[in-house]
């Protein structure tokens, strides 16, 4: 070592000669980045030191106590995993064992297309992942298309289609007089965009406005993708935590599936299982035969390769490990159920709430969406408001995280809405 | 047109379809349309013109099946072979004597540890990943008194292993670096261009093996740096070069960084494994740490994936080393707009193990025998090739395997000698002659001594 500390010593020596101090940095002109409107959220809650502070930011289950909480199917996952398997990579597609219990989930448990062996799934990094996965895709073999995003939409939707270098157009969805769905004007979107277009759907508990389309009205839009041969697109982060059944969740997508549709689906396991950190999810993309889906596979791996290589093991093993053993898998029905469950509770007693304050305002919007998300309605000056007067924490598209509300602070938010709203 | 008599009406139109004309699309619409006629699907009562887009293939009907990637590749071939002696000296996963994979004991108590803490929860890192894992890990690289660490002008983000680190630093740099071409070294890692190019930079090269000598070309290595034109970026891996394990003296890296320095180029390291060259965390990092101790800028990407064995938890780091704390924080904050968009934030699994590790005097110590039982195995490995080849008799000169260091040989076999121990022999190694020494054991060393003496003497 005596060598390369003399070598170190003459480095240092050498500063002022060879002049590296003097060059002047290459980032000087960096400007820094506007904070992520929703990570930000939590990173402010976390910073305030009030006792009485409300986080009803981001989009992570919290139990009635107000703490995340980690499922027994998935304690009882990685009891099972640790020490005993090793950590090789996966191939560039993922774990084998993962993707086809998850594409049961999304297509159906005795689904052709899983049989025929005709879809193309890669697992991917979560919802993100799988989605950017996509855009990359679509991007690259079919460069002419553009993808149409509702309004509004998961703000990181538009991040990733941009950074994808897919050109964006958006869609009428939601109808902020009625705080329900826009159908019509949906519809007329659909119908206007160009044949052959790519839509982006939340196939159940939209974000942020927990808006679904009725089934009634998933069939007419399906009907009218099919006639003007659109692509869709499915993003699936909510599926159980939506009714608390996944079967039912997966509705939109069977009816485009009974209709034929050729779809693609991310599939997410952050929010009903709980795995949000570990970042695993699907990305699938229906062919119309076992030789086209090989393909499309083999190009999926082309695209993720350079990106990461190959996705993160753990978190596939847990899901694979609950979802290959039927006792595993039941308990997660159960505590998938359990969280959806607390959830619609909450929203009832919320709207309860508010209603009993004598709220001028009509807050039906709150029991009729579904999912983790209320669209309030709010301006962004009164979430100001509520967070400036209240410390609760939210972003400022007035989207509350239902999952975030417990018995014992649901009094406290009715009360600083209705203070906030009551001259609205 | 394929007949679809068993599936209802599909739907989609290839709208990339700059190759097919309007009269094929109106041809192919009305072809289908004499088909739904015919078939019996409920779906039928669905009434569209012949002009409408109802019928249609898939969008991506035109999506060819892209080749095997040339390294994972390797190991899927190795899989399909039957023979009871094949070896597979492809994929850089290091084995035990055994052949078997290895979980290193420091990472199952550490593992167990997470199991056991019921106070641990799931939840998503922050998009720059785990924080102590980051300070931990800069501070692994650049030395617990990096005088850039304690003046806070590095910033670091925990990223998906080796890969991921490239990519999310490539993306920054062809973002909001002046300079948009990187020179890589000749050979490199076959991923290298690829990360590069779909991160937004154009890609050149520099001399850097020679083959005559099967060592380092520093001639042509500082000629290329030298006309290269003043800012461009620099990919230099850190140690134990891949696919060659040829690495430059820390003489020569003094004179690599001087004429770095003096042309203004941008340092970008590829640090796979540190620890796992020479066995010594610190000796192995010495290149690095040489750049970062004066003062100038430079990028690091980080791997944890062999030197803790965490290969499919994907772990690893990009650090970048700024002048000054306020441009280091300027830039941590344009690298998470990078990473949201590709997958919002990082595992958390791996770098839990990590940070466990890292922090904990008793276990950073375990891990450092571990790791150093492993590079030494290597070394033994190559020293036993090297034996058998010269007791053998073998034409050529088999010195480079000695001299050589990390994970990889490149043996100077070329692709047709590759491709004949890979028929003959169930050798699978990657078409350019580099095999990884971690898939040898003592038991296996004869079996890849015939091999190669068969197919120097057999094949030229």
């Amino acid at each position: 070592m005596a060598l390369s500390s003399a070598i170190l010593k003459k480095a240092l020596h050498r500063n002022s000669v060879s002049g590296a101090r003097s060059i002047s940095s290459w980032w000087r002109s960096v400007e820094p980045a506007p904070k992520d409107p929703i990570l930000g959220v939590t990173e402010a809650y976390l910073a305030d030191p009030s006792p009485e502070k409300v986080n009803v930011g981001v989009g992570a289950y919290r139990d009635d106590n107000g703490k995340p909480v980690v499922l027994e199917c998935v304690r009882e996952a990685e009891r099972r995993i640790a020490g005993n398997l090793n950590m090789e990579y996966l191939p560039m597609g993922g774990s084998v064992k993962m993707v086809e219990e998850t594409l049961k989930l999304a297509y159906g448990e005795n689904s052709e297309f899983i049989k025929d062996k005709s879809i193309a799934a890669v697992q991917a990094l979560s919802g993100t992942g799988a989605c950017r996965l996509f855009a990359d895709f679509q991007k690259r073999f079919s460069p002419e298309s553009q993808i149409y995003i509702p309004v509004p939409t998961w703000a990181n939707h538009h991040n990733i289609w941009r950074d994808a270098q897919v050109p964006q157009r958006t869609f009428h969805y939601y109808h902020p007089e009625s705080r329900g769905l826009d159908f019509a004007g949906l519809m007329d979107d659909v119908k206007n965009a160009p044949n052959g277009s790519f839509f982006l759907l939340h196939a159940c508990a939209h974000n942020p406005t927990g808006v679904d389309p009725s089934e009634e009205q998933w069939r007419e839009i399906s009907y009218q993708f099919k006639v003007k041969g659109h692509f869709a697109f499915f993003d699936m982060a909510y599926q159980g935590f939506a009714s608390g059944d996944p079967e039912r969740d997966a509705k939109a997508i069977r009816i485009f599936l009974e209709d034929g549709h050729h779809i693609g689906v991310a599939q997410s396991y952050a929010k009903n299982m709980g795995l949000y950190g570990q970042r695993v999810g699907c990305l699938s993309v229906l062919c119309e035969d076992e030789k086209q889906a090989v393909a499309v596979k083999s190009q999926l791996q082309l695209l993720a390769r350079p990106m990461y290589s190959n996705p993160p093991v753990h978190g596939a093993l847990i899901v694979s490990t609950i979802l290959g053993d039927p006792d595993l898998k039941k308990l997660w029905l159960r505590e998938v159920k359990g969280m959806a469950d607390r959830i619609i509770g909450m929203r009832t007693a919320l709207r309860e709430n508010l209603e009993k304050l004598g709220s001028p305002l009509s807050w039906e919007h709150i029991t009729n969406q579904i999912g983790m998300f209320c669209y309030s309605g709010m301006t962004p000056e009164q979430v100001d408001r509520l967070t400036k007067e209240f410390h609760i924490y939210m972003t400022r598209n007035g989207r509350i995280s239902m999952a975030g509300v417990t018995t014992g602070n649901v009094g406290y938010l009715a009360n600083a809405i209705h203070e906030v709203t009551k001259s609205a | 047109m394929r007949p679809r008599s068993t599936s209802p009406l599909v739907h989609g139109f290839s709208s990339s379809s700059s190759s097919s004309s309007t009269a094929d699309r109106r041809l192919n619409a009305l072809v289908r349309h004499l088909l739904v006629e015919n078939s019996s699907s409920a779906m039928d009562s669905i009434s569209a013109s012949p002009t409408s887009a109802s019928h249609g293939d898939s969008v991506f009907a035109h999506v060819v099946r892209a080749p095997e990637d040339p390294i994972l590749g390797v190991t899927v071939a190795y899989n399909k072979d039957p023979s009871p002696v094949k070896l597979n000296l492809g994929v850089g996963a290091y084995r035990t004597e055994e052949g078997k994979p290895l979980v290193l004991n420091v990472v199952r108590k550490a593992e167990q540890q997470l199991v056991n803490d019921v106070s641990r929860v799931k939840e998503y890192l922050p998009i720059v990943g785990l924080a102590e894992f980051n300070k931990l890990s800069a501070k692994l690289i650049l030395g617990a008194d990096s005088p850039a660490i304690q003046e806070n002008r590095v910033t670091t983000v925990q990223c998906l292993s080796g890969t991921g680190s490239l990519r999310v630093g490539g993306e920054f740099l062809a973002r909001h670096y002046h300079e948009r071409t990187i020179y890589i070294p000749l050979p490199t890692w076959g991923n290298h261009t690829k990360v590069f190019t779909l991160a937004g930079l154009s890609v050149k090269t520099y001399r850097y093996y020679d083959p005559a000598s099967r060592g380092l070309n520093f001639q042509g290595l500082l000629e290329d740096l030298g006309s290269a034109p003043s800012g461009a970026i620099v990919l230099l891996h850190a140690c134990a070069h891949n696919p060659t394990g040829v690495d430059p003296t820390l003489e020569q890296w003094e004179q690599i960084r001087q004429l770095i320095r003096s042309k203004a180029l941008l340092p970008f390291f590829d640090s796979a494994y540190q620890g796992f060259a020479s066995g010594s965390l610190d000796a192995d990092a010495q290149p690095v740490r040489l750049f970062a101790a004066d003062g100038g800028e430079c990028l690091i990407a980080q791997s944890y994936a062999k030197n803790m064995g965490l290969y499919g938890e994907r772990v690893g780091a990009l650090s970048i080393v700024c002048k000054t704390a306020d441009v280091a924080s300027r830039v941590e904050s344009q690298l998470k707009l990078v990473i949201r968009p590709m997958y919002s934030n990082p595992p958390i699994h791996g770098a839990s193990i990590v940070a466990t590790i890292l922090r904990d005097r008793d276990l950073y110590n375990e891990w450092t025998i571990e790791l150093k039982a492993m590079a030494d195995r290597i070394i033994s490995m190559r020293q036993q090739l090297f034996d058998a080849l010269r007791a053998r008799g073998t034409p050529g000169d088999w010195s480079h395997i000695i001299k050589q260091i990390g994970m990889f040989t490149f043996t100077g076999l070329n692709a047709e000698q590759v491709a004949f121990m890979t028929k003959e022999y169930h050798i699978y190694m990657t078409f350019d002659g580099r095999i990884s020494m971690a898939g040898l054991s003592s038991r296996t060393v004869p079996h890849l001594t015939d091999a190669i003496h068969a197919a120097v003497t057999h094949v030229v």
